[in-house]
């Protein structure tokens, strides 16, 4: 780990869909070790932020660092060295329908390490037992619950030990016990680990349990309003946005 | 004064403007009065001040509330200043949700209106991106193939005899049928003709030539297009839908290998067989009439085969089945690929599969037939 550099660094990234901009000028920073959120109300282009940062979507302007190297000047392979070192957790858990759980956790590892089959066998029993889903290795994504499917998702994501960990909007669908359990698992993840984890979520319970930094996007300047700790933000912000936001007033 | 204009409202002057009685029912299911010829007489007062008398008013629903929005809106333009504070308070209530937040400037789409030239542009410009893709998907499908062959290419065996499986025996049921009944069509269509001249036995040349050269591979791939072209489409565009190619790509898989290959290969080392079977059937088809209808019994019937049909014809067709599987599968996985992020695209990826691979299917015929005309096989 290179204390000096951050492990994630943003600069002046500009969103595009077409010709319509969906934010610009986005600057910002994300340290070892960190839960980082990103938040804003519906439609301002968190997820699309979050795929720009995973590698997914090409910035139309601007360069995503990730651990001092920028992942559009990379090679190809080089790229696919860096993104198969994260762990992306998406809404819908985004699980291989045509593959068991077990297929689904095995895959990258059968892609990426120099683990036996009988091995792979116990890593898929652990990580499923990390996430209270033991014993669900034959089951196809049809059969369990979304939930279930969403914390097998996470099973998955896990599946390498990964450097960062992403989440898109982890609590939605789940109850708020469950919702309560994930934020849990998450920050023994990044404790024991010492995985980054970086958030897209506007669940303010877990984006005050969890998070030691964020950044606040608004769908009208197209930019970041606020950034800093949630909690920080809570008691400083002069915003009325962020604050109607991180106080659900209206 | 006081002028009854319809039963459900009256409009009242008074000195500083006018009064709107509203009486009755106001519900989608009762008559609603047209608002124009109310509005064009409230207008053509230009009264300062419009008030509301509810004291009549039954029941009502959406169907006021949009009356009273729409009403609301044009006195503002008119600058005409409308006093809700007579109004039912639930009523105010929804008024001030109906104008809390303005209209977003430019939400309202302007695609309607297009000129004709317009339209054609945007379509020509739709198909030349249509194109750069599917020549792109081409070129990322060859670096694969290149993986492939220095053993690199990441897919699962398991995957590949699963779609074998799918491709092959699982079709060969529907092969059968229209096989048999296009080689009896071909017979049946032949039989007239030939009978003429006396040439039945001909028949047999008729049928084993289309079926082998032509009709064999091409039936094959048609039924493939639709039966398997059609479902590639609509699993890899699901898949789009459900972000599971995304999250092959964030593991650095590229879908290419792990989704395309395994189903081109499979379609690859099927089709050539599926089509030497249904070429198989077409000719047992065509026996079958020539049999029952034109007195020619089996064993004349595929001796003449065997002796007027060289195995390169068989050879073409299979040939053509290989490439049509190809054509098949490129177009089928391209337009899953394609796929929107929503189940109406779904169901748009299959269907544009089927008609794109039966273009590409007749195309590569045409184009295989005058390229054997030239070298003369």
């Amino acid at each position: 780990m290179m204390a000096d550099t951050p492990h994630l660094n943003i600069c002046n990234l500009t969103m595009t869909y077409g010709d319509v901009i969906i934010q610009k000028n986005l600057n910002f920073t994300v340290n070892y070790g960190e839960v980082f959120i990103i938040m804003g109300g519906s439609g301002c282009g968190k997820s699309t932020l979050l795929r720009h940062l995973v590698g997914l979507m090409e910035p139309s302007n601007g360069d995503v660092f990730v651990g001092g190297v920028n992942l559009w000047q990379a090679s190809t392979e080089e790229r696919n060295q860096i993104i198969s070192r994260n762990g992306v957790l998406y809404q819908g858990g985004a699980l291989w329908s045509s593959m068991t759980l077990a297929e689904n956790i095995a895959l990258p590892l059968n892609e990426y390490s120099n683990l036996n089959q009988k091995q792979v066998q116990e890593v898929i029993s652990y990580k499923l037992s990390l996430v209270g889903l033991a014993g669900f290795e034959d089951y196809y994504p049809s059969e369990i619950s979304g939930g279930m499917r969403k914390r097998a998702g996470l099973a998955r994501a896990m599946a390498l030990d990964p450097e960062i960990l992403f989440f898109d909007e982890p609590s939605a669908g789940l109850d708020p016990v469950s919702s309560r359990l994930l934020d849990d698992l998450i920050l023994e993840l990044r404790d024991s680990l010492g995985a980054t984890v970086v958030i897209v979520s506007h669940e303010l319970a877990s984006i005050f349990a969890v998070g030691d930094n964020s950044i606040f996007l608004d769908p009208d300047e197209k930019t970041i309003i606020a950034s800093g700790s949630p909690k920080k933000l809570l008691e400083t912000s002069d915003d009325p946005r962020v604050k109607q936001f991180l106080t659900r007033t209206i | 004064m006081s002028a009854k204009i319809s039963e459900k409202y009256q409009i009242e002057l008074l000195s500083d403007g006018l009064n709107l009685q509203l009486s009755g029912d106001w519900r989608f299911q009762s008559d609603i009065p047209d608002l124009d010829s109310l509005l064009r007489q409230i207008l053509d007062a230009h009264p300062q001040k419009l008030s509301f008398d509810c004291q009549q008013l039954g029941r009502w629903d959406s169907g006021l509330m949009t009356f009273l929005v729409k009403l609301i809106r044009s006195c503002k333009d008119h600058n005409i200043s409308v006093d809700q504070g007579t109004l039912p308070t639930g009523i105010q209530k929804l008024l001030q949700l109906a104008f809390a937040v303005p209209e977003r400037k430019g939400a309202h789409r302007a695609i309607l209106g297009q000129p004709v030239l317009a339209k054609i542009g945007n379509v020509t410009i739709e198909m030349h991106r249509n194109w750069s893709d599917l020549l792109a998907f081409v070129g990322e499908l060859f670096f694969g193939f290149l993986n492939f062959l220095r053993g690199r290419a990441r897919f699962r065996y398991s995957d590949l005899f699963f779609q074998i499986e799918m491709a092959g025996p699982s079709a060969l049921l529907i092969i059968t049928l229209i096989s048999v009944l296009i080689g009896m069509i071909l017979a049946f269509v032949g039989a007239v003709q030939l009978r003429m001249f006396g040439a039945e036995i001909f028949i047999a040349n008729l049928v084993g030539l289309g079926m082998a050269r032509e009709m064999g591979a091409m039936m094959t791939a048609i039924i493939m297009a639709g039966r398997t072209g059609a479902a590639y489409a609509a699993q890899l565009g699901t898949m789009q839908v459900n972000e599971e190619i995304d999250a092959l790509k964030t593991m650095g898989i590229s879908p290419i290998e792990f989704l395309v290959f395994p189903r081109l290969l499979a379609l690859c080392l099927t089709m050539p067989l599926l089509c030497i079977y249904a070429d198989f059937m077409g000719i047992i088809g065509g026996a079958i009439v020539s049999a029952t209808m034109l007195d020619i019994s089996f064993f004349q019937y595929f001796q003449q085969i065997q002796g007027f049909v060289p195995l390169r014809h068989f050879g073409i067709g299979i040939f053509k089945a290989g490439v049509f599987g190809v054509l098949v599968a490129t177009a089928g996985c391209f337009r899953g690929l394609q796929c929107g992020r929503s189940a109406s695209a779904v169901g748009f990826a299959a269907t544009s599969a089927v008609v794109t691979s039966i273009v590409l299917i007749i195309v590569a015929d045409a184009v295989i037939t005058v390229l054997c005309q030239l070298i003369g096989i």
